[in-house]
């Protein structure tokens, strides 16, 4: 990533290429009992976008809505770095689970990442924005409330020609700047690329409730 | 060089609009609504002339949200009315036969449409994301007055050009494109990107009648590319509408200038690097996935409805064929020795 595009907090179709390749990987050692993140080809097999999907977000009562492994059957009993709650795992109200699909397509226009997702219930079906709204975590329920037009809405998919929930890319740049300069590690070490997808998931998810356990920012 | 912006700004279509049978409660069917639809605008803005039209026959009950289909396709109310003609009428129709719902909105396919605002905003939001990719930020588009921004919008609605003028000429949206116009090929060197929307489709077999392209049943069948030109320095001078097009479609028309065994990331801004999920890198995909350009044939380009010479200055059709929100539509037909 040019030094230029650093300072902006913006990478190039390359380096996104590049980031989500790292980033797979860490994932993978990482979070190994979460269903893996894969590179999906379009566009003829040269465009790609990271995937995620059929992950369960079941709410407790207490807690925000978190992102969890699909089922008990996959949860393993080691030491978990993803602090999932048991809770997570009982679901008492069958009809409240929820799936949620995310992508994760670069945008040429802004040069960053962008997430799409979306979300339905255990017959298919897509869920309601007011419920998936229900699903997300209280802060972003409130940004959400602040400004109808600019934080997520309900665009095409980039590939799909299908309706998917999107998180808007204007302001990316901006915190990732900060988030970069703030941190002297990833100046230093230079491997800003490799980690900036981590990065910027680490914000992002919080919105859907997908946390980014630390350790992922410590693997090089 | 304000003429061809006019003659884009007064294009129209004319429509011919039909219920949906299966909404019709009324004999006899009521004749189609006949609107000349503004090349520059969208289909949901005609809803105000075509509902009463119809409101006679329409069944009880609150109606769903309207959308159109042509020949069973639902129509993407985001995308100009100009450009869904240029892309989906290879032979054009006139007058462009058009089937209007009141119910049954097909929304596991279309995007949700709440009327005049979703339209506004859609069409803000593209004109933010040209003023980024044009400035490299969208300051300009933000910081407009609430006055500014109805009158601009306004004048999108009323095919207003004057009035357009005036207030996007605030928002320094200039491209490369006015460099080169207006200076005669003495212009500055100047690197930058301009926003185009790219709709790709595809043929194998060879026609030589519009008449005979196949017909575009699924919107599966295009590719829709949201990719920036970019014009490097001096090559501006001489950069073709057909080097634009083929610098946007690097599967078709590979870099000559990038060996793909060398992982060169720097020159290569529009490959990718596929990884794998052992973290490898490899670009042999690319390489073998790419045709080769003597295979791949641009059939038909079209933009506003005119199908330019392929070398005609690339500066010059930003400047005078970019729609009202900065981006330039266009419609490309590739032939290609085989469809995926």
């Amino acid at each position: 990533m040019g030094t230029k595009e650093e300072a902006q907090g913006t990478l190039s179709s390359t380096d996104f290429g590049v980031s989500a390749s790292a980033f797979i990987l860490n994932w993978n050692t990482v979070c190994s009992s979460f269903p893996p993140w894969t590179w999906v080809l379009s566009h003829h097999q040269v465009e790609g976008y990271l995937s995620l999907e059929n992950i369960l977000l079941s709410s407790t009562q207490e807690e925000h809505g978190e992102l969890s492994c699909p089922g008990p059957g996959k949860h393993s009993h080691q030491e978990d770095p993803i602090d999932v709650d048991d809770a997570t795992l009982v679901h008492t109200n069958p009809c409240k689970v929820h799936y949620y699909d995310l992508h994760i397509i670069y945008c040429n226009s802004y040069r960053v990442p962008v997430l799409y997702f979306r979300a339905y219930d255990s017959d298919g079906e897509p869920l309601e924005f007011d419920e998936i709204e229900n699903d997300l975590p209280a802060y972003s329920k409130k940004a959400l409330s602040d400004s109808k037009w600019t934080f997520i809405t309900q665009e095409e998919h980039p590939y799909l020609n299908r309706p998917w929930y999107k998180l808007h890319p204007c302001g990316t740049s901006e915190w990732m700047k900060l988030l970069f300069h703030a941190d002297d590690a990833l100046a230093k070490t230079g491997v800003a690329i490799e980690l900036y997808l981590v990065a910027w998931l680490s914000v992002v998810g919080h919105v859907v409730g997908l946390r980014i356990p630390f350790e992922m920012m410590k693997q090089l | 060089m304000e003429e061809a912006q006019k003659y884009v700004w007064e294009g129209a279509i004319p429509l011919q609009i039909h219920l949906h049978e299966s909404e019709v409660t009324t004999l006899p069917t009521p004749p189609p609504a006949l609107i000349l639809a503004p090349r520059i605008g969208y289909l949901p803005l005609l809803i105000p002339q075509i509902k009463p039209h119809f409101s006679n026959a329409l069944p009880p009950g609150s109606p769903d949200t309207v959308w159109f289909d042509y020949n069973g396709l639902p129509l993407k109310w985001y995308i100009p009315t100009g450009v869904l003609f240029d892309l989906l009428c290879a032979e054009p129709e006139r007058p462009w036969n058009l089937t209007v719902h009141f119910r049954g909105y097909p929304s596991n396919i279309l995007v949700p449409c709440e009327g005049e605002d979703s339209v506004k905003w859609s069409f803000i939001n593209s004109l933010k994301e040209a003023a980024y990719i044009i400035n490299g930020n969208c300051k300009n588009v933000m910081n407009m007055s609430q006055p500014d921004q109805v009158e601009l919008w306004r004048s999108v609605l009323n095919g207003n050009l004057e009035a357009y003028v005036r207030i996007s000429s605030k928002l320094r949206l200039g491209t490369v494109g006015d460099e080169y116009a207006d200076g005669g090929g003495q212009g500055q060197v100047k690197t930058g990107r301009v926003p185009v929307r790219l709709y790709v489709w595809s043929v194998s077999e060879d026609f030589d009648d519009l008449e005979d392209a196949p017909q575009i049943d699924s919107w599966d069948k295009i590719s829709y590319i949201n990719r920036p030109v970019e014009i490097h320095g001096e090559e501006g001078n001489y950069f073709t509408l057909q080097d634009a097009v083929k610098s946007i479609l690097p599967e078709y028309f590979p870099n000559k200038s990038s060996t793909k065994e060398e992982s060169s990331r720097d020159e290569d801004e529009n490959e990718q690097t596929v990884p794998s999920e052992e973290g490898e890198k490899y670009l042999s995909e690319n390489v073998d996935t790419c045709y080769p350009s003597d295979n791949v044939e641009i059939k038909l380009v079209r933009i506003q409805g005119i199908e330019p010479k392929m070398d005609i200055p690339f500066s010059w059709v930003v400047k005078n064929l970019t729609n009202p929100e900065h981006y330039l539509h266009i419609c490309v037909c590739l032939k290609v020795p085989q469809v995926l």
